[in-house]
């Protein structure tokens, strides 16, 4: 079954076109992962498959469901109600985390499933602790997020995206922002999550680790899918602009 | 006159002192956020308008706008405002306003737009995400600013001499004349710094509650 299906997706910032004609479909229990230089697209994708940006052009379908639909050649959005639908089937873990600071980390993953899906308190407690012990976090629950390292902060906003129980978890660059020695814990949870068969989209920079746990990689450059297929068949391309871009970050 | 007959009579001023310090506070700050909300409006119309506003109340002294406030009806309709009081409320409100309206924009923009792009995709509404996200960082924020401005007022309650509004000053001074003693502008300047100690104090300890997050 289809999570996620973006069909013929555009997108320009003024004059610049940055993304033009993308279409990707993720399965359920797929992981794919999105690679490129910096600049190619690649973070665009996900901010218009989670609705933080709109799109010019194209189709937004979660579980067969349109977001928004292509007619004559502008996306036109759901109304209010379904769009709400729409995000409540997915989760976004950004690269600099956005916990908030005011809140706890127990608040941080509890807050929004009482709010906003209206759980109980002691239903969302019991599984934003759960949720925390999953991420090697459960002393931490009355910490506040300056008091975390970084990586202690990003499996937080992994268990706050989780805790909202979504059918497709994006990853837009989850280590980035962080020191390289703290990158291998969050990689590490990722993978736990997939070996869960959690359906996930990742932009990463993170060559080794897109090609360990990716079912399917695309590579994209200048707006456009160059490469796409599985990690062996991508990093086995002859295509001179993916080759280029490995022989960059193998050194 | 004695100091003790001196002190009854501006104590009841105090009390009026007081008066336009709450209720100015009262109107001003929410009435802040109106004014913010209209300066950072897409709708140019309104953006413009508000900010022509907020340059017309900080350009312009707030003696001068308490007396146009309350003599201006009567030279531009010939029509009185009966209430010395009401209009110190209203120029008081009205000029305090903007200058909050100004601390308040600058709290609401120095928050990163992570913080809404978060509470955006677990879903919160715009008004959740003000109210629960956004508002309680800004407040934070904004508290060094906010005690500056209320300091300030402290001191600006004594203004309503101009339009002869009977608050402690305006009444510290009338004896001070007709007693020819120095004395009521000692227990005046005692009145606004124990005042101001006081509120030192109280926005010190809001800020030392905030203090628990960065």
């Amino acid at each position: 079954m289809d999570i996620l299906n973006i069909n013929h997706l555009r997108k320009s910032f003024g004059d610049l076109e940055v993304i033009k004609d993308i279409s990707i479909t993720v399965k359920e229990g797929e992981v794919l992962s999105i690679i490129g230089p910096s600049g190619s697209g690649k973070s665009t994708v996900l901010r218009c498959a989670t609705m933080l940006e709109t799109m010019d052009g194209g189709d937004l379908v979660y579980l067969g469901e349109y977001a928004a639909k292509d007619e004559n050649g502008v996306s036109v959005y759901a109304d209010k109600a379904n769009l709400q639908k729409a995000k409540s089937n997915f989760g976004l873990v950004f690269q600099n985390f956005n916990l908030f600071p005011h809140y706890s980390v127990l608040k941080n993953v509890m807050d929004a499933p009482v709010r906003v899906q209206k759980r109980s308190v002691e239903e969302a407690e019991k599984t934003a602790r759960e949720l925390l012990e999953q991420m090697g976090l459960a002393d931490k629950a009355d910490a506040y997020p300056h008091q975390l390292s970084g990586g202690q902060q990003q499996r937080v906003s992994i268990a706050r995206a989780l805790a909202m129980q979504p059918k497709i978890l994006f990853f837009d660059e989850p280590t980035s922002a962080l020191d390289p020695e703290l990158t291998g814990e969050i990689l590490k949870v990722i993978k736990e999550l997939a070996s869960q068969d959690m359906t996930m989209v990742i932009v990463t920079h993170e060559m080794s680790f897109a090609r360990d746990v990716s079912d399917k990689i695309i590579f994209m450059d200048n707006g456009v899918i160059v490469e796409e297929g599985t990690p062996e068949e991508v990093f086995a391309s002859e295509n001179q602009r993916m080759k280029e871009f490995l022989r960059r970050f193998n050194g | 006159m004695s100091f003790g007959t001196m002190f009854l009579q501006m104590g009841a001023g105090m009390g009026k002192s007081l008066l336009i310090f709450a209720l100015t506070l009262l109107f001003s700050m929410p009435l802040g956020m109106i004014v913010a909300f209209g300066r950072m409006s897409k709708n140019k119309i309104i953006q413009t308008a508000v900010k022509f506003y907020i340059s017309v109340m900080r350009g312009t002294p707030l003696m001068l706008q308490l007396l146009v406030i309350f003599y201006g009806p009567y030279y531009l309709f010939g029509m009185n405002i009966g209430s010395r009081f009401a209009a110190v409320i209203v120029g008081f409100s009205l000029n305090y306003a903007a200058y909050f309206a100004e601390i308040y924009r600058s709290g609401i923009q120095s928050i990163p737009v992570g913080q809404y792009e978060a509470a955006n995709v677990l879903g919160y509404s715009k008004t959740q995400t003000f109210m629960l996200i956004i508002l309680p960082q800004v407040i934070k924020r904004i508290l060094p600013a906010v005690t500056n401005e209320i300091i300030t007022l402290v001191k600006d309650t004594s203004l309503a001499f101009a339009i002869a509004y009977q608050e402690m000053f305006t009444i510290g001074k009338q004896i001070a004349a007709s007693q020819t003693s120095f004395l009521p502008f000692v227990i005046a300047g005692v009145f606004y710094y124990v005042m101001n100690l006081m509120v030192a104090f109280a926005m010190d300890k809001a800020e030392e509650k905030l203090s628990y997050y960065r």
